[in-house]
């Protein structure tokens, strides 16, 4: 008997959704890289994660690259995109903070507005830990980059009414909803959202991240059970595209922090934080990840190129 | 294929003996078809039938073994795709390749690591178990003196022999057949000797062949050859190629249902790439998606705490959380002045919890009583987490001799705690946490700053 290879095929398909005026994501009818099976859509986006202000609680091994630029999110984003080519610039601003610098919303939308007219690539524009201070935040910086197609990361269970009303009904921006790692919740926050008039085109999902080791089997399977319900059966509710912040959470955990004093027989510090981004990276990817945010220009040039070696 | 429950019934003597321990052979039969009972039970079934059943019944894809006594492992035997479906079973395992043309130190190095990475994690022990032995000389000496060399220095390995000339296979197997290893190189020249010397001294094969329809025409040859302790490679060395291999010949096993290709498989991930870093993405996809033995060029602490943290994670029951050991736990230099947290026995709790008061930079000591394994709200709302079961964790592990300070934080969702512990630990005072991990760093920062004010 000869061989027969198994092929699957799906009644769904994820949407394609532009950020800015020509990054696409998403767009598969099958799972991650299954490219034996059908349509792969887009190649999945690679951003550089940039603060508004100098990122004291980075670890040393992940600032020493930008430490020349880090004081200036202008000049930082110009030398991350001139460097090391990413898809996306994420924004992340967490000089807003009420627990450290509480700088105003105007001030943040002035710096959002002046990277948007320098960028020759589409911005992220990510919040700090308080979710009342983000509704305002994304209310003034979509305001400030009107129509500009940016994504906003983003719309929680908490604050969606204001953000989603603002980034993706009176701004024309791209609204991120994100849930902590379960299916359902996800489903809820995109159907309330859609409800509120959003376009499910102009919307990106971020069901929840985290680095390996850390809850990470949570993740996976609700990735895995999010793209099977999109292609499968076709489930509209979930067929936006999935973006990542992984650098978010991986260079947060022991592993990248610890230094080598503390623990010797671990080795460079710099290079366990890219090799925790590099898999968390990997890891999502795999099972759904149409985006992912990274630090590191290393772990930007392995992820690129393990995005090549899959897709061409 | 499997067969129904009416199908099996038509198997069954049908005389409702009961004897079984079911009213009647249709239920027996029904139970049987769900893999709630086993054939074996039924004392009057024919050889023929019992034969037919076993074939029927069989999971799709087999467990296998190499190894022995202590460092024996289980690879296969998945019967879902996803995790989510059911659960994974057999985490796949790692090996470091070392080749009789390497100079003594790259040999060395890779020594180093081996012997180097070994550590705890979530009650499971994290070291490489595999040293993989390419022969590349053609020399049957310096082959097998490579292998005396590595497994002398690395006792815990199980070598994997990678030849394809059963004559040097042979060599290697009269230093090395006791610890198990596996014979990998069985090609469509060479099956019948391989086959042999795997037969004879009781070892997992690998199975070797380009692309999958000449390895499936392989393997069938093999199973009529009468072995089926296999491990596959269809030999594709560049990503995408191995990633449709590893893919498909679980689907063709799990979806299809075709045995042919019911059998683990491995991924050379040392092929694929020059760059550890690459390596490592590489090997970081083929634990999720699904090879059963990775092969890299070499593995530091920098690739083993992402690869071993992500294979614990991936082949983690769903069903059954993980859960920390009770203790109360150091974190950082911690001192007696050092503060006292509380949290629950989740794992996946404990490594945020933990992780933010390392963010923090103030060592602080987190005691975990017995909260069933369960989030802390869970917890609370099962009774698990009280103020019995803090109390007691905080007699067992004896923190009052441990730390001077009479104050403990607990997280803020379960506020609703502080009295009934403040009640039942006379001298002690709750003071309540954040509700959120994240802000631990800045509540541990003001709340030292506060206790060297007074």
């Amino acid at each position: 008997m000869a061989y027969k290879m198994p092929t699957q095929k799906y009644s769904g398909k994820i949407l394609e959704v532009t950020v800015g005026s020509d990054l696409k994501l998403g767009g598969e009818s099958v799972l991650p890289f299954y490219s034996f099976d059908g349509n792969i859509g887009n190649k999945p986006a690679i951003g550089m994660e940039i603060w508004d202000i100098f990122p004291e609680s980075w670890p040393a091994a992940a600032l020493n690259v930008f430490k020349d630029v880090a004081d200036d999110p202008l000049k930082w984003a110009a030398y991350c995109v001139e460097k090391y080519k990413p898809d996306f610039i994420c924004i992340k601003f967490e000089g807003a903070s009420p627990d450290g610098l509480n700088r105003a919303v105007e001030e943040c939308a002035e710096i959002a507005k002046k990277l948007a007219d320098n960028l020759t690539v589409p911005l992220v524009i990510a919040g700090c830990q308080d979710n009342d201070k983000n509704a305002k935040l994304f209310t003034k910086v979509a305001e400030a980059l009107t129509n500009k197609n940016y994504a906003f990361l983003s719309a929680i269970e908490a604050n969606y009414k204001e953000v989603a009303a603002a980034v993706g009904l009176a701004y024309g921006n791209i609204v991120v909803a994100e849930s902590s790692v379960d299916l359902n919740l996800a489903k809820q926050l995109n159907i309330l959202i859609t409800q509120l008039g959003v376009k499910p085109d102009k919307m990106l999902m971020n069901p929840g991240c985290a680095a390996v080791g850390y809850g990470f089997e949570y993740v996976i399977t609700t990735l895995d059970r999010i793209k099977l319900a999109a292609l499968e059966q076709n489930d509209e509710t979930l067929q936006m595209p999935i973006i990542s912040p992984v650098s978010f959470e991986a260079w947060k955990v022991k592993e990248s922090v610890v230094t080598q004093e503390d623990i010797p027989e671990w080795g460079p510090q710099e290079e366990r934080g890219i090799a925790m981004e590099i898999s968390s990276a990997v890891g999502v990817l795999t099972a759904g990840a149409n985006a992912v945010i990274l630090r590191h220009p290393r772990s930007v040039e392995v992820i690129r190129n393990f995005i090549t070696e899959m897709t061409e | 294929m499997a067969l129904n429950g009416m199908q099996i019934y038509k198997l069954l003597p049908r005389k409702n003996c009961k004897e079984c321990g079911f009213p009647t052979c249709l239920a027996f039969a029904m139970k049987l078809a769900q893999g709630g009972t086993e054939a074996e039970k039924c004392p009057y079934m024919s050889e023929e039938a019992k034969a037919q059943l076993a074939e029927a019944t069989a999971p799709p894809m087999k467990t296998v073994k190499f190894g022995r006594g202590d460092t024996e492992y289980t690879l296969g035997g998945e019967t879902v795709l996803f995790r989510h479906e059911k659960t994974f079973v057999n985490r796949p395992r790692f090996a470091i390749l070392f080749s009789d043309t390497m100079t003594e130190d790259e040999i060395k190095t890779r020594i180093d690591h081996i012997n180097a990475i070994d550590y705890t994690r979530i009650n499971e022990e994290m070291y490489i178990e595999v040293g993989a032995f390419r022969c590349e000389s053609q020399d049957k000496d310096k082959f097998t003196s490579l292998i005396k060399n590595v497994t002398e220095s690395c006792p815990k390995i199980v070598p994997m022999i990678i030849t394809e000339n059963p004559e040097i296979a042979k060599a290697a197997l009269d230093i090395s057949a006791e610890k198990g290893p596996i014979l990998f190189g069985a090609t469509a020249d060479n099956y019948e000797d391989m086959v042999k010397l795997a037969k004879e001294n009781n070892l997992l094969l690998g199975v070797t062949a380009d692309g999958k329809e000449n390895l499936y025409e392989l393997v069938q040859k093999i199973q009529n050859a009468g072995y089926k302790e296999l491990l596959l490679d269809a030999k594709s060395r560049n990503l995408k190629g191995a990633f449709d291999d590893m893919v498909n010949i679980r689907r063709t096993a799990l979806l299809s249902g075709d045995r042919t290709f019911g059998y683990p498989t491995a991924a050379f991930v040392c092929d694929m790439s020059t760059d550890k870093m690459m390596q490592l993405a590489c090997a970081s996809l083929f634990v999720e998606k699904y090879a059963s033995i990775i092969v890299l060029s070499d593995m530091d602490y920098a690739m083993a705490l992402p690869l071993f943290a992500l294979r614990q994670n991936i082949y983690t029951d769903p069903q059954r959380p993980m859960r920390i050991e009770q203790d109360v736990y150091k974190i950082g230099p911690v001192d007696e002045e050092s503060p006292l947290l509380v949290t629950v026995d989740f794992a996946l709790t404990y490594f945020i919890v933990s992780g933010e008061v390392e963010r923090s930079k103030v060592p602080a000591w987190i005691l975990i009583p017995d909260a069933g394994g369960y989030s802390v709200l869970t917890a609370w709302a099962a009774g698990k987490f009280n103020a019995k079961s803090i109390a007691k964790a905080l007699k067992e592990f004896d923190v009052e001799n441990k730390v001077k300070t009479r104050e403990m934080i607990i997280p803020g969702k379960v506020a609703v705690l502080k009295a009934d512990i403040e009640d039942e630990l006379p001298g002690w005072k709750v003071i309540v946490g954040p509700e959120e991990a994240a802000a631990l760093p800045n509540f541990l920062k003001k709340y030292k700053e506060q206790n060297k004010a007074s």
